[in-house]
């Protein structure tokens, strides 16, 4: 990164997934039918963005695409389009396409142009009709318009609010600059009593050769929404008193940013003002959009002006996105950076408890200013920890994007109409949960369109809508993120879904199997309904790995269908990876973690329930159902097994179909939240353990994996039995485990 | 230029290298001081389940879970007296990072590169693929750990 170009480049290419993002918003919206003319003009800026950043590094693939689909926006901007389905569906292509070149140029691999092509071709049909006035499209790229410079990142043009707003006219002297004052500064401070906008006046700027540097040209028209008075506004201009001309105004309640932006007619002998402000034939030498600013010098700041253009946008789109938050201001830092502090938040967590411990073990009274301190200390290390981990969360949108791309092409590769409504997106989930779900997702969102729903004739037969939805929401619920994919198709057949597991000698033909059972019988591995294997799925690589990759993230899956309604999967997942909750238990000296997610119930075994199954096997009665019994000290090594398990304190552990075992421990401690430490980057794996975590005493202790540990464990449960014992699968086998 | 000056010679050709001296089972050895990054006691380490012998397990090292080798049982040493070995050196190879557990750190030696000698070939030691060198110092004979043939990559484990 020693290359100053290339980290500009790099910043580029973050800029151009979140204008991708805005673009993509706002095209849904188009097509959700909620768009507006600044609805257009959003899709349209970021597609010039791409474009003119694009331009600026040579890229020049990436440029001739935007162009053209630029172009396209722009028609439809002035009208010469209209906005129907069919051209809207070609916008989203197109956006997919420009989201893959960004990422072809910025990994640096040729385009696919078999992709851009087709796409290319259909774009220039389109715009064809109104080649002959490309000419004009292009000047008009380039107007600059007069720019409304948001530095109050916030939306300012809420209606609701009913603040007073003051009009401020600021016009520096020549030795305002000289005393080395700063307008910007001014504006940051008004910006901290309410919200700004800023208007440049830069009419009486003289062309370039008659342009003297040592004079102000640029004023300012600032619109200031405040509960403050006229003292406090003033107050921000106290330094450049008698350096400049200041004109405060109160406006009216309620009148629109667009009439503050009109000048007043200059008050007393300040004859300085222009009377009109958007006078549009200023002497210009560059054709940036920023040009009003760059000219002046003054501001090392320029460079954040499209951005700040970027950041004043949403408001427009809160208007018509149902309940999106406003913009905030965002900083980027690199995720590194977030893992070290939370490494170390971590750290203090440890080193607080560690602490409490040694001051109750220095027998302080509990009530002494030491230990009341600590205990503050205490809260204060939750709340910055919980602060921390907070950071890491990211809102689940980019992934539901990334969804709705995929239902585009799916629907598109097998010829049903399918809409993706999408609700929740706010919601935020650590980045690695993010990352990880993208996959599984991406294969429930495919089944949903090509198993879930029906075929566009079928549907309306049903006397359904011709056009299927996918649902795809996520809400936070008792610190889980639950996360579901819901069709309205046909639900699932279960009579087939058994018939195909009996056929694919999954479960024997005489089962009984509830409607839920049958359910599950999709997260069998190996399985799939599809009579035929399409492109999209059905390979028999289905449910099963989507369910591991699941519950790899600690979290649950599960089903509810209706047949003729639909179907749904719910997936619970915890708000991060950094903790976990799990109960402490001892074995053989050693202090292990359990999930405990992964733990149904616990319970101490009697003689009854404690049956011999193999010369070295138990298995234990729960309810009428046996349950092998596993001996997490002899699993791990840590001793042999017992020769008596009666009394012993059991966890029942294993997933919602079944796969279960009882492991038996020697004494549960605790139950709290440990913070995961991998094992992995400084050992490797170990079978049965997920990971590591240090508790309050420093000592480390270990995270088991419960499903590791339940097929891989051997179930002796004896001690050494002279015999030839029974095998691991024969064991595994009689549990009902399916690997 | 004389020996004498090679070895003082710190700056420039890197002909002479500081190593820290140890003992393990009663041997002399030392590691490249560059790939040492610590030194401290003994903890109690937390034992890793289906690990090999040499592995003792981890310990918390501010924090980072460190792994704990029992050097002389990795070098298949059986030393006659269980001695107190709560030294830990904390190595880095690569990326990775382990804790050995010595009998006790003796010295930081200056050895100028002429000085070391290439291993005999005994195939009756298993060991001598964790030696690179040896060298003699006021008459004890000093072998150099290769580390990357001590400390197993994460594949090996993982098997």
């Amino acid at each position: 990164m020693s290359d100053p170009m290339a980290e500009i480049k790099a910043s580029f290419f973050i800029e151009c997934e979140e204008l991708l993002e805005a673009l993509q918003d706002g095209l849904q919206s188009m097509y959700d039918g909620e768009g507006d003319a600044e609805t257009v003009n959003v899709v349209f800026r970021a597609v010039h963005s791409i474009k003119g950043g694009a331009g600026a590094f040579g890229l020049d693939g990436l440029v001739g695409f935007a162009h053209r689909f630029e172009t396209a926006l722009d028609d439809l901007r002035s009208g010469k389009l209209d906005t129907d389905p069919h051209l809207l569906k070609l916008f989203f292509t197109c956006n997919d396409v420009l989201g893959d070149l960004v990422r072809e140029c910025r990994d640096e691999v040729p385009h696919d142009s078999a992709k851009l092509d087709p796409v290319l071709a259909e774009l220039d049909t389109l715009i064809g009709g109104v080649q002959s006035e490309d000419q004009t499209a292009e000047t008009v790229d380039f107007e600059v318009t007069p720019l409304s410079l948001d530095l109050s990142l916030d939306g300012q043009d809420d209606e609701t609010v009913s603040d007073p707003i003051w009009k401020i006219r600021f016009q520096p002297g020549p030795m305002l600059y000289a005393n080395g004052n700063e307008p910007l500064f001014l504006f940051r401070a008004l910006r901290d009593i309410g919200d700004l906008s800023v208007t440049c006046d830069h009419n009486d700027l003289p062309p370039l050769a008659e342009l003297d540097c040592e004079h102000a040209h640029i004023g300012w028209t600032l619109t200031l929404e405040t509960t403050e008075g006229r003292a406090a506004i003033a107050e921000a201009f106290d330094f450049v008193e008698g350096l400049c001309t200041l004109d405060i105004k109160q406006k009216e309640t309620g009148s629109s940013n667009l009439e503050a932006l009109v000048p007043l007619p200059p008050l007393g002998g300040d004859a300085e003002w222009p009377a009109d402000n958007g006078a549009p034939d200023l002497p210009r030498n560059d054709q940036v959009n920023s040009a009003p600013t760059i000219e002046q010098g003054n501001f090392p700041e320029v460079a954040e002006t499209p951005a700040a253009r970027l950041e004043a946008a949403p408001p427009a789109e809160r208007k018509t996105g149902a309940g999106a938050a406003a913009p905030r201001a965002t900083v980027r830092v690199d995720l590194d950076r977030i893992d070290r502090l939370v490494n170390l938040v971590g750290e203090i967590v440890l080193n607080q408890a560690m602490l409490s411990q040694s001051v109750q073990a220095a027998g302080i009274p509990p009530n002494s200013p030491v230990s009341t301190g600590l205990e503050e200390f205490q809260q204060l290390t939750r709340d910055i920890q919980e602060s921390v981990m907070m950071i890491r969360a990211q809102p689940v949108k980019s992934l539901f994007q990334r969804m709705s791309r995929i239902v585009r092409e799916a629907s598109a590769a097998i010829g049903k109409d399918v809409r993706l409504r999408t609700d929740g997106e706010n919601t935020e989930v650590d980045k690695t949960v993010i990352e990880r779900l993208a996959d599984p997702l991406t294969h429930m969102i495919r089944n949903a369109v090509d198993h879930g729903l029906e075929a566009n004739d079928v549907r309306e037969r049903m006397g359904k809508a011709r056009e299927g939805s996918v649902f795809l929401t996520a809400v936070h619920r008792s610190g889980r993120v639950v996360i579901e994919v819901a069709d309205d198709g046909a639900g699932i057949d279960r009579d087939k879904v058994f018939r195909k597991a009996v056929e694919k000698d999954l479960i024997p033909a005489d089962s009984q199997l509830s409607d839920g059972e049958i359910d599950n019988l999709l997260f069998l591995p190996g399985f799939s309904t599809a009579d035929e294997v399409s492109n999209l799925s059905g390979r028999g690589v289905g449910m099963d790995v989507v369910r591991s990759a699941i519950q790899s993230l600690g979290g649950r899956i599960s089903i509810q269908s209706e047949p003729g309604h639909g179907t749904t999967f719910s997936i619970s997942l915890p708000l991060t990876l950094a903790v976990l909750d799990g109960m402490v238990v001892n074995v053989a000296g050693e202090t292990l973690v359990v999930p405990l997610n992964s733990i149904f119930e616990t319970l101490a075994v009697t003689q009854e329930d404690l049956r011999a199954f193999g010369p070295s096997t138990h298995v234990v009665n729960i309810r009428d159902s046996f349950v092998p019994l596993i001996d997490l000290g002899a699993e791990l090594g840590y001793r042999a097994p017992l020769d008596d398990y009666t009394g012993g304190v059991v966890l029942l552990i294993g997933q919602e179909d079944g796969l279960a075992a009882a492991v038996v421990v020697d004494a549960i401690e605790d139950q709290r939240q440990v913070v995961i430490k991998g094992l992995q980057e400084s050992y490797g794996r170990v079978p049965g353990i997920a990971a590591a975590t240090i508790l309050g005493d420093g000592q480390i202790a270990l995270i088991l994996d419960p499903i590791d540990l339940i097929t891989q464990a051997s179930g002796r449960t004896r001690p050494k039995a002279p015999r030839h014992q029974i095998s691991n699968h024969e064991n595994l086998n009689s549990s009902g485990a399916e690997e | 230029m004389t020996d004498s000056e090679a070895i003082k010679d710190y700056s420039g050709d890197g002909s002479v290298r500081e190593y820290l001296s140890f003992l393990v089972g009663g041997q002399d050895y030392c590691v490249d001081i560059m790939q040492v990054r610590e030194i401290r006691g003994g903890a109690k380490a937390t034992t890793l389940p289906h690990s090999p012998s040499f592995m003792r397990g981890v310990i918390n090292l501010r924090g980072t879970v460190l792994p704990i080798m029992d050097l002389a049982c990795r070098l298949d040493m059986h030393t006659e007296t269980d001695t107190q070995r709560n030294v830990i050196i904390v190595v880095a190879t690569g990326e990775r990072v382990v804790g050995l557990m010595v009998d006790a750190v003796s010295d930081i030696l200056a050895i100028s590169h002429e000085d070391l000698q290439p291993p005999p070939d005994l195939p009756a030691d298993q060991q001598r693929s964790f030696v690179s060198a040896l060298t003699i110092m006021e008459n004890r004979m000093i072998r150099v750990l290769d580390l990357t043939a001590v400390v197993p990559s994460s594949d090996e484990e993982a098997a």
